[in-house]
């Protein structure tokens, strides 16, 4: 397995920085918004934006887990059950403008999941997404991120890894290209 | 995490710790999705489950059917009395029929033990066994043992009692089996002629004295007296039973700690149980009803996520 780099510790700060910038420009004080993490690894890039606008702004931002097991589209294609995460949203979405937040867009299917998960919850005035990296071209649904920390164009035998401090030990993320991959 | 290691949810005596532990973190998931503003997932769109109860019920059907709904699952229902069965048709004949309108699984009760094995090895469907005659009804069982779960943080090393008609209850016997595979402590007690012999042979206690049982434990399960099941009069009266084994305020009050009082339903107030303990705050039997949607959630969602397509 080829191991390749594609932000390191520094680059992920300032990614994350543009990123809560960004989230500035378009919703202002976010007393309409609420941030929502897709669970398992989502809520990773969540709880830094959250951190990173908090400490900009001021003043705490609302925010919140969604575990979308139940909604996926891959139920009974898999060998082994995929253990549900906590989803833990105890404000009300209704009229709010969510933004939805993952670490790797990829195939788009999980956000399908997650806007389908969403709707449980309420009527959102309006749904935006972000997504820290985009593996462009692998879309198989017409799904596209508002935010984008970065765009990266891959194989589907590579595999994206977003490594985070508290986990892995060191922000950064990760290609892995199979050794015979040509 | 891997799957069930079972193709069936036929008795809990077949499950290891570790079905059961996935069984109870699937149900907690299900426990907040049902708690949500919209209580519907569509996992199990695809997914047909017949409901067949040869005997009568009514909390454990409209549980498995509330359960199945929350899933998305298509449901079909079907009672004996109402059926072909009544005209001589033979159990595999009335459930390969309905299998023949595609539907992937059966959820059974039946009053003959075994039942649901039986089915299993003959049919062409995912079984759930709701309580087959006097043997097992595991879904009541897991979900006895998720409420305790729930309100003492876990089930090892806890104490339980399960008190009342043990020789007639199904649900007696697939808590002891789940209860200790979880690591709690049973005991059993009741008049001798509703505990059946050898039963020490499955490692639970044996107590003939409400009130030492009630010393012992931490958790009281009070079972029903199973009248319909009984053909010969098991002891004197009601009135004799309720007042030797029956669960009151003044014995509850008396005990130097806090127990928490069960019951798997339906109650018959004033005999195993007295009303003012049957609404107390020591008594959890709505939330092991709640507990029910979630558990059988859980079971079949699992058990469907090995059906192929």
């Amino acid at each position: 397995m080829e191991k390749q780099v594609i932000l390191n510790e520094k680059q992920f700060e300032l990614t994350l920085n543009r990123l809560c910038y960004q989230l500035i420009e378009n919703h202002n004080d976010f007393s309409e918004t609420v941030l929502i993490g897709l669970q398992p690894r989502g809520i990773h890039v969540l709880k830094r934006l959250k951190e990173r606008l908090e400490q900009i702004l001021g003043h705490s931002v609302t925010c919140g887990n969604l575990d979308i097991t139940f909604y996926r589209d891959d139920f009974r294609r898999r060998e082994r059950p995929i253990i549900p995460s906590a989803t833990n949203i105890d404000f009300i979405i209704e009229n709010k403008d969510v933004v939805i937040i993952d670490d790797v867009l990829y195939t788009g299917r999980t956000i399908r999941s997650g806007i389908d998960a969403l709707m449980a919850y309420g009527r959102p005035r309006n749904v935006e997404l972000v997504a820290f990296i985009d593996r462009r071209f692998k879309r198989q649904l017409p799904i596209q991120a508002d935010y984008v920390g970065k765009t990266i164009d891959t194989l589907a035998s590579e595999r994206v890894s977003v490594e985070w401090n508290e986990i892995e030990g060191l922000d950064k993320v990760v290609l892995y290209t199979p050794e015979n991959n040509g | 995490m891997d799957n069930l290691s079972v193709e069936h949810l036929t008795g809990i005596k077949d499950l290891t710790e570790k079905d059961i532990q996935l069984i109870f973190q699937t149900a907690d998931s299900f426990k907040e999705v049902i708690n949500r503003p919209i209580k519907k997932v569509p996992s199990l769109r695809d997914i047909t489950i017949a409901n067949l109860f040869f005997e009568n019920s009514t909390r454990t059907r409209l549980s498995f059917e509330l359960a199945q709904k929350r899933l998305s699952a298509d449901v079909i229902n079907f009672s004996a009395s109402s059926s072909s069965v009544k005209k001589g048709e033979t159990l595999i004949d009335t459930v390969n029929n309905i299998l023949s309108m595609k539907v992937d699984m059966v959820v059974m009760r039946h009053p003959n033990p075994g039942a649901a094995l039986f089915l299993s090895k003959r049919v062409d469907a995912r079984i759930v066994n709701a309580g087959d005659g006097t043997h097992e009804h595991p879904t009541q069982a897991l979900l006895d043992a998720f409420s305790i779960r729930e309100r003492l943080g876990d089930v090892a090393g806890k104490k339980v009692v399960i008190v009342g008609d043990i020789l007639h209850s199904r649900v007696a016997l697939s808590n002891i089996y789940c209860l200790q595979k979880l690591g709690a402590e049973v005991m059993v007690c009741g008049p001798k002629t509703l505990i059946p012999k050898y039963i020490q042979e499955l490692g639970v206690k044996v107590e003939f004295n409400l009130r030492k049982a009630l010393e012992w434990c931490d958790v009281a399960n009070m079972l029903r007296i199973q009248l319909e099941r009984q053909d010969i009069k098991f002891f004197p009266s009601l009135r004799e039973y309720s007042m030797q084994y029956g669960l009151n305020k003044e014995i509850l009050d008396s005990l130097d700690k806090e127990i928490i009082v069960m019951h798997p339903g339906p109650i018959n107030r004033g005999v195993e149980i007295t009303s003012d303990v049957a609404d107390s705050k020591q008594s959890i039997i709505l939330n092991q009803v709640e507990n029910g949607v979630a558990i059988r959630m859980a079971a079949i969602y699992l058990l469907a996520s090995k059906i192929g397509r």
